[in-house]
């Protein structure tokens, strides 16, 4: 039951978090506008310069932002306190966007980059595990047998290299 | 009859037996697409434009690339429909006024009545759309050649004043959105004057933002970590499809032309209009159930309610086509991608591909009439196989799905870096999209970001900086004219609708979304 409870608790409502984006909105067109004043958005001596576009789309930006942000303000009580998200539902998003973080950072780390078919493998597998219940011989079935059908055709059908670590180097393909 | 004469020769170019193989590749992997979650079909072709790279430096490879993508894209189209009807999720936003009538008949048992008179008037759609692209694409390429850089920008603007205008929720947002998608296409060298912008010293953002990358994030993993939200678990409705239920299907069809005439019509002329073939299907069902005799029946199971947003959505979705070739303005999200992979391979969209690369163009023509023949036969053969891979768990589904995109994102440049922004765009597109923040103006506004600003800035020198040349021939004044009025569009409605409340004393209309 606590659980429940818990999965059903709003995470933000819809005002704050319209206002945050818009409040972003608004940092991120400054940033453009200020930026492209400062290598020029006036009239140079051969025309337009570097800046010239991309400072007027750093204010409409900041124009629409702050247009956002007054009519989230406005909003009705009783749209503005709708939830944006739910704790169950961001735990969901969350189980696949943190482990996705981590796939990454597996393929593409300074330290010890381990390719794209090892840690691709170890995904799938893990979330078949962890979330799909499923038996070891299955897991390991699947993952490693989708993670050969795409070697064979990106390296081998399509001559397309992806990242390769030390077990590819070990089986001869670096 | 000299376009009959070309398409002849288009037929020559795309009836080989390499590109007729593409062609039922190009679907069949296009409908897979569209049946999954999270695959749509502009980041369907964004992931695997990367793989027609080297096939478009072969001769005559450009034209097998464009049948392999487009033929994705009627595949995407197509698969659509299946998951509306037999698990009432629309695989694509056009799809979802299929849902309303296509659903229930799937539930009163009737799936197979539902599926093929949704493909069948698909294929009607697309035929009608082709036809169109056919005769009016020679000429509006032949009238678009003699466009300069204010004329170009006026189409620029307005397709992107026609988002504004039709959007449905905040007009801000799609403002915003848009604007996003130019500051993110500006990042890099400008190609101007070869300097830096907006790049803050990171020497990653040297070679700018990809609209590939973009499309994979924001629609692909934007939408699989909405879709993960409702913990997914797939209930759907058996489909059998065999010969007689189609054949009886058939028979029923033919009640139906005027509705898919005026569907057709409909979904033609709103998808030369960006963004046009979702307002099209609901539009398009609207006046069906307005003017049929069952209208009271609508949204309980009848086929005449698939009919009406079926033809139109397909009508649009290639008719979006015709802008892309013939002014290399894309109306849609996916004709955008295609319009990237134009680019990439070296061709320049526009007028000038008519003159130049005519067996392209017509290559391309010809197989949009072959591509939904073997579209129509494939899916009508292969529903249960389709609508099995949907009942693959999404434990599994979901990491494979998230493994293509990674692999298609770093496949574009082969650069990691690229996989990083992808998640960053994923992210974004999920909060976006629960905030209804449209997509395509962001992604239309990063691939044509750079042209706009050309012609922008090239009217500029023209005319030395003054906007007036916006308005200094009948030609670009129209354009430019016509933009504007779709940018206020929604403060004129409003004001339209309470001239008319005052004066009629009745309560404005407030359109629902």
């Amino acid at each position: 039951m606590q659980q429940e409870d818990r999965d059903r608790r709003a995470v933000g409502s819809v005002r704050l978090w319209e206002s945050v984006v818009a409040v972003l909105l608004m940092a991120f067109g400054a940033l453009i506008a200020w930026d492209s004043h400062r290598i020029g958005s006036t009239w140079g001596d051969n025309g337009p310069r570097a800046g010239y576009f991309p400072f007027y789309v750093g204010l409409f930006i900041l124009v629409s932002g702050t247009a956002i942000l007054y009519s989230a303000l406005r909003m009705s009580p009783e749209e503005g306190r709708e939830p944006f998200v739910r704790w169950g539902e961001l735990r969901m998003v969350l189980t696949v966007f943190v482990p996705s973080i981590v796939y990454v950072a597996l393929i593409d780390n300074p330290w010890y980059p381990l390719g794209i078919y090892v840690p691709s493998a170890l995904f799938i597998g893990a979330f078949m595990r962890y979330l799909g219940r499923y038996g070891w011989l299955t897991v390991v079935a699947v993952s490693v047998g989708v993670m050969v059908a795409f070697f064979l055709m990106f390296e081998i059908w399509f001559q397309v290299p992806l990242p390769k670590g030390p077990l590819e180097t070990a089986l001869g393909f670096g | 009859m000299h376009e009959i004469e070309s398409l002849f020769g288009g037929f020559a170019v795309a009836l080989s037996w390499f590109n007729l193989m593409l062609m039922f590749a190009g679907i069949i992997l296009g409908v897979i697409i569209g049946v999954l979650p999270g695959l749509g079909g502009a980041n369907g072709v964004a992931i695997l434009l990367p793989l027609t790279f080297t096939m478009a430096q072969t001769p005559g490879g450009q034209t097998s690339a464009i049948i392999l993508l487009s033929c994705i894209y009627w595949g995407a189209l197509f698969g659509g429909a299946i998951t509306s009807i037999l698990f009432n999720i629309p695989g694509e936003p056009w799809s979802v006024a299929t849902t309303f009538d296509g659903y229930p008949l799937a539930q009163k048992g009737r799936a197979g009545a539902a599926l093929t008179s949704a493909f069948t008037s698909s294929f009607f759609g697309a035929l009608v759309g082709v036809l169109l692209i056919t005769f009016l694409s020679p000429i509006v390429a032949r009238f678009a050649l003699r466009f300069g850089p204010p004329e170009f920008f006026g189409v620029y603007l307005l397709t992107f004043c026609a988002f504004v205008g039709m959007s449905k929720g905040s007009p801000f947002k799609t403002i915003a959105s848009m604007m996003t998608g130019f500051a993110l296409a500006a990042v890099g060298i400008d190609t101007v004057t070869g300097q830096l912008r907006l790049t803050f010293g990171f020497t990653e953002l040297l070679k700018g933002f990809d609209f590939l990358i973009a499309v994979i994030g924001l629609f692909g993993i934007g939408e699989i970590l909405l879709t993960i939200e409702e913990g997914l678990e797939f209930k759907g409705t058996q489909a059998k499809l065999n010969m007689k239920v189609v054949l009886q299907t058939w028979k029923e069809l033919p009640r139906y032309w005027k509705t898919s005439i005026r569907a057709a019509i409909v979904g033609c002329l709103m998808g030369i209009v960006p963004g046009g073939a979702t307002p099209a299907s609901f539009m398009s069902y609207g006046l069906a159930k307005k003017m049929s005799r069952d209208g009271e029946k609508f949204g309980t199971g009848v086929v005449e309610g698939v009919v009406a947003p079926e033809t139109a959505a397909h009508a649009a979705g290639t008719s979006a086509l015709l802008p892309m070739i013939t002014l290399g303005v894309p109306g849609s999200p996916t004709a955008a991608v295609l319009l990237g992979g134009l680019l990439i391979w070296g061709l320049q969209p526009g007028p000038l591909l008519f003159t130049e690369k005519a067996d392209f163009v017509w290559g391309l023509i010809a197989s949009m009439y072959l591509g939904n023949i073997v579209g129509l036969i494939v899916v009508l053969t292969c529903v249960p196989l389709f609508a099995a891979i949907l009942r693959v768990p999404f434990a599994i589904i979901a990491p494979v799905i998230l493994v293509i995109c990674a692999i298609g994102s770093f496949t574009v440049h082969d650069s990691m870096f690229d996989v990083w922004m992808m998640l960053m765009f994923g992210a974004m597109g999920y909060v976006f999209k629960k905030l209804d923040y449209p997509l395509a103006p962001m992604v239309l506004a990063l691939v044509l970001g750079d042209n706009a600003e050309d012609g922008f800035r090239q009217s500029m020198l023209l005319s030395q900086g003054n906007l007036s040349i916006f308005f200094s021939n009948s030609l670009v004044g129209t354009l430019t004219a016509l933009a504007l009025l779709l940018l206020f569009w929604p403060v004129i409605s409003r004001l339209i609708a309470i001239a008319r409340g005052r004066a009629g004393g009745a309560p404005p209309t407030t359109t629902t979304d």
